[in-house]
């Protein structure tokens, strides 16, 4: 998921081109103040003049508590992007509040509830402690992320690159997320030319359950997807296991055996997952 | 009348005399020699033991008997950190020489001090293979009155060869030299590596004028330059500004734009069918281009590929290709940083050659006609591929043709990477403004939004399809970009001539009409 800020008309036109998965055109923190208004409205005349090619596109709105949250819905709300992301989500109820606002908005332009997803953002202590039912508040809650440095900034630490002061949030927020069967995505990279530290916190990311990181710069965006593309062996042993699944399926079988080791439904669904990643389909 | 290309082109132009229009890239070629004869090479003789050294350049250039009307000659490799330039034509306006023919391998920012004599008509005429800064501006609002001609690096020692460009005085600034002229530019505090341009200029002047800011006692080696055309030897303090001439590594671009793109164009490459065990490569020295090598380098290693020769331009991030056993050879016509320079003195696999053995169209095979792959930026590119880099957005000259057209012409597989637009500017039109390489030889044009195969080379497309690689319609690329950017307006233009593209083979493709806005 590529940051962009909002009111950097550059960035934006060519936000399509690098290949992220997901566009954030962001209104809130990488604005300043003075430039909400003209952030707001080029948001709003990019998202409907500009070709993003497959990338899914999200707003990060400001905060209702902040003089700028609803203008941002009343302006992108009518425009249905893949998704409204809240910053500093701290509680259900508020995120609630923000849905009903929301879903007020569609209601006036004839729109319906179940297309555009809201992403909560966690950056906050109390947000991390209210993670679970933040995310399950609402269908509409379609992904989780976790703010590195808002957070180490409300506990007042030093964000460090072993990211040991956040861990805990981000494990519980991955937990949150999996419970819901929901998207989750990790912090930013902060230091762009650091390219072996943009990889090892990329795969501790994927090893404990993010499904996908944010980038500040379009330069880590390949480094992202190389990390999360299976590798060909992964692809291989994947592939063999769902073709082995289908074919003791049809044969009525549960489970088996692949070179000794036992298969069964967890295995064949880890399996299922390597090989939708890597966009490849099993026929027998 | 018309050339292939459909541009209109004069037939006759006072003073520059009868143009041959553009048949096509191979046309004449096909031909197997060239119509022109090569004029012969001055006949000198010197006394044995007799002295070459002067105490001063201007000494030198009053031995060489410069008259009005002369041609002199000079070379790029010291880029913008040269000063010889401006030096040896003060010096023939204070003698009060007129009429100057000025032939210079290319012209740069730092040449911008000699505006003063083309307005004074102490220079009449212009040869190069490029025009930038104050110059370029001033030229194509019509401060000379004979068009410049700008031609290929290939095309210029064919110019030379066929009397086209006829050196009376050539100007050989050298990092080191000896007292016979045996001269190199690769080591001394102003190193800058090869110096193949110059090598067709000591062959053909009249009057040949090393000129070095460090003396070596004799012999200079390597003899990159050698002491049987050299007529003179001047030794200055300084041959130019060290910091603008070469300096420590070319760094491959952090621009996110450029690497997207590089990244493309390198993906591209892979699945042309020309990246395979001994290909051969060459790419410019920046941006987008210079980031294609780095994602082919990564690509090389990963398949295990060894590449025959690099070639052209020559960066510090080929000759750690080289290093690393990734190609056999850098044949170096032209070194782009201080670590080249330290690469082609120590290693004998860093070769430097002259320019007619780098791409002169007229022989038995030029080096360009050995390339495989090309990576080659642009100012403008059209949907007929046509390839512009002399031209800006704003009609004025300000590129280089350089080896643009040569390397084309002879690469398996040249590609183009641009932006599809800077800044508001689109960079795809319908017509270019300038056509300086013809779109038959071009195969690929890359931008951040995809891959444009010119549609006479299907082939090409069906494989990147395969591959799963993003290609997309030039027509369909323009209309997109027209919408994000809206279309330029067109600019204005007088019908006086102010510029000549000659193509490699000497046909002109195209001509540049002076700018109307003043």
């Amino acid at each position: 998921m590529l940051y962009i800020p909002g009111n950097n008309p550059a960035m934006l036109q060519q936000g399509g081109v690098y290949g992220a998965d997901s566009l954030l055109l962001d209104l809130e923190d990488a604005v300043a103040i003075n430039q909400k208004d003209a952030a707001r409205i080029l948001v709003r005349n990019i998202i409907q003049s500009i070709d993003f090619y497959d990338a899914e596109v999200c707003v990060r709105i400001n905060h209702l508590s902040t003089p700028f949250g609803l203008a941002d819905l009343e302006a992108i709300v009518p425009l249905q992007p893949d998704a409204i992301r809240y910053p500093k989500t701290e509680t259900a109820t508020e995120l609630l509040e923000l849905i009903r606002i929301i879903e007020s908005i569609e209601d006036k332009h004839n729109l319906p509830h179940n297309q555009m997803e809201i992403h909560a953002m966690i950056e906050t202590a109390l947000g991390v402690q209210n993670v679970f039912s933040i995310a399950g508040c609402s269908p509409r809650v379609g992904a989780l992320t976790i703010g590195g440095q808002d957070l180490t900034a409300d506990m007042n630490i030093v964000y460090t690159p072993d990211g040991a002061g956040i861990d805990f949030a981000r494990k519980r927020i991955v937990m949150a997320a999996k419970a819901w069967k929901i998207d989750v995505i990790d912090t930013v990279f902060p230091d762009i030319n650091d390219e072996a530290g943009l990889i090892k916190e990329t795969e501790y990311a994927k090893k404990i359950g993010f499904t996908g990181k944010a980038v500040i710069n379009p330069r880590q965006i390949d480094i992202i997807h190389e990390v999360y593309t299976p590798t060909d062996e992964e692809i291989r042993k994947a592939f063999r296991i769902v073709k082995e699944f289908m074919v003791n399926k049809n044969a009525g079988i549960g489970v088996f055996a692949i070179d000794g080791k036992m298969i069964d439904a967890p295995v064949v669904a880890r399996a299922q997952y390597i090989l939708e990643l890597a966009n490849v389909k099993v026929e027998i | 009348m018309k050339n292939s290309l459909g541009r209109e082109i004069p037939e006759y132009i006072d003073g520059i005399g009868k143009l041959e229009p553009f048949e096509g890239a191979w046309a004449k070629l096909s031909k197997g020699w060239m119509d022109e004869p090569t004029i012969p090479a001055p006949n000198k003789a010197m006394l044995p033991h007799q002295s070459k050294l002067c105490s001063s350049l201007q000494e030198a250039i009053e031995k060489a008997a410069p008259k009005n009307g002369m041609t002199i000659t000079f070379h790029h490799h010291l880029r913008d950190g040269d000063i010889l330039l401006v030096m040896a034509i003060t010096i023939l306006h204070e003698m009060g020489i007129r009429d100057i023919t000025l032939a210079a391998s290319s012209l740069n920012d730092c040449h911008d001090p000699i505006l003063p004599f083309i307005q004074d008509g102490t220079i009449t005429r212009i040869w190069s293979s490029g025009i930038r800064g104050k110059l370029g501006r001033a030229i194509s609002r019509g401060a000379m009155k004979l068009p410049v001609i700008i031609h290929s690096h290939g095309g210029r020692v064919r110019a030379i060869h066929t009397g086209r460009i006829q050196p009376d005085i050539a100007i050989i600034a050298a990092s080191a030299a000896d007292c016979e002229g045996n001269a190199t530019g690769s080591h001394g505090k102003s190193a800058f590596g090869s110096i193949g341009y110059a090598v067709i200029d000591a062959r053909y002047a009249k009057h040949v004028i090393v000129v070095t800011d460090n003396l070596v006692p004799y012999p200079c080696i390597p003899l990159s330059i050698t002491q049987n055309f050299i007529d003179h030897v001047v030794v200055l303090d300084s041959i130019g500004d060290t910091s603008k001439i070469a300096s420590g590594t070319t760094r491959i671009t952090n621009s996110p734009m450029d690497l997207r793109i590089a990244k493309l164009a390198a993906d591209a490459i892979e699945h042309s069918g020309y990246f395979e065990q001994g290909f051969s490569f060459q790419v410019g020295a920046g941006g987008a281009s210079l980031a294609v090598a780095k994602f082919i380098r990564e690509k090389m290693k990963k398949n295990q590929l060894k590449g025959s020769f690099m070639l052209g331009g020559v960066t510090s991030y080929c000759v750690d290709m080289l290093e690393e056993g990734l190609f056999e050879t850098i044949f170096d016509v032209q070194s782009f940083d201080a670590a080249v320079s330290k690469s082609l003195f120590n290693n004998r696999r860093h070769i430097e050659i002259p320019a007619a053995l780098y791409a002169n169209p007229f022989n038995c095979g030029c080096m360009t006609n050995k390339l495989d792959i090309v990576v080659l930026g642009a100012l403008e590119v059209d949907v007929d591929f046509n390839v512009n880099v002399i031209t800006g957005s704003e009609g004025n000259i300000r590129g280089a043709s350089g080896g643009h057209s040569d390397t084309a012409s002879g690469a398996n597989l040249t590609v183009v990477v641009c932006p599809s637009f800077r800044g508001r500017i689109p960079i795809i039109k319908n017509s270019v403004h300038t056509v300086v390489t013809p779109g038959e030889s071009v195969h690929v044009i890359v931008t951040e939004r995809g891959i444009c195969v010119n549609p006479l080379y299907p082939h090409l497309g069906e494989k990147f399809r395969n591959a799963g690689l993003k290609v997309v319609d030039i027509h369909d690329l323009k209309k997109e970009v027209d919408g994000i950017t809206g279309v330029s307006r067109k600019l204005k233009f007088t019908d006086k001539i102010v510029g000549i593209i000659e193509y490699r083979d000497g046909t002109i493709i195209d001509v540049i009409y002076e700018l109307e806005e003043k």
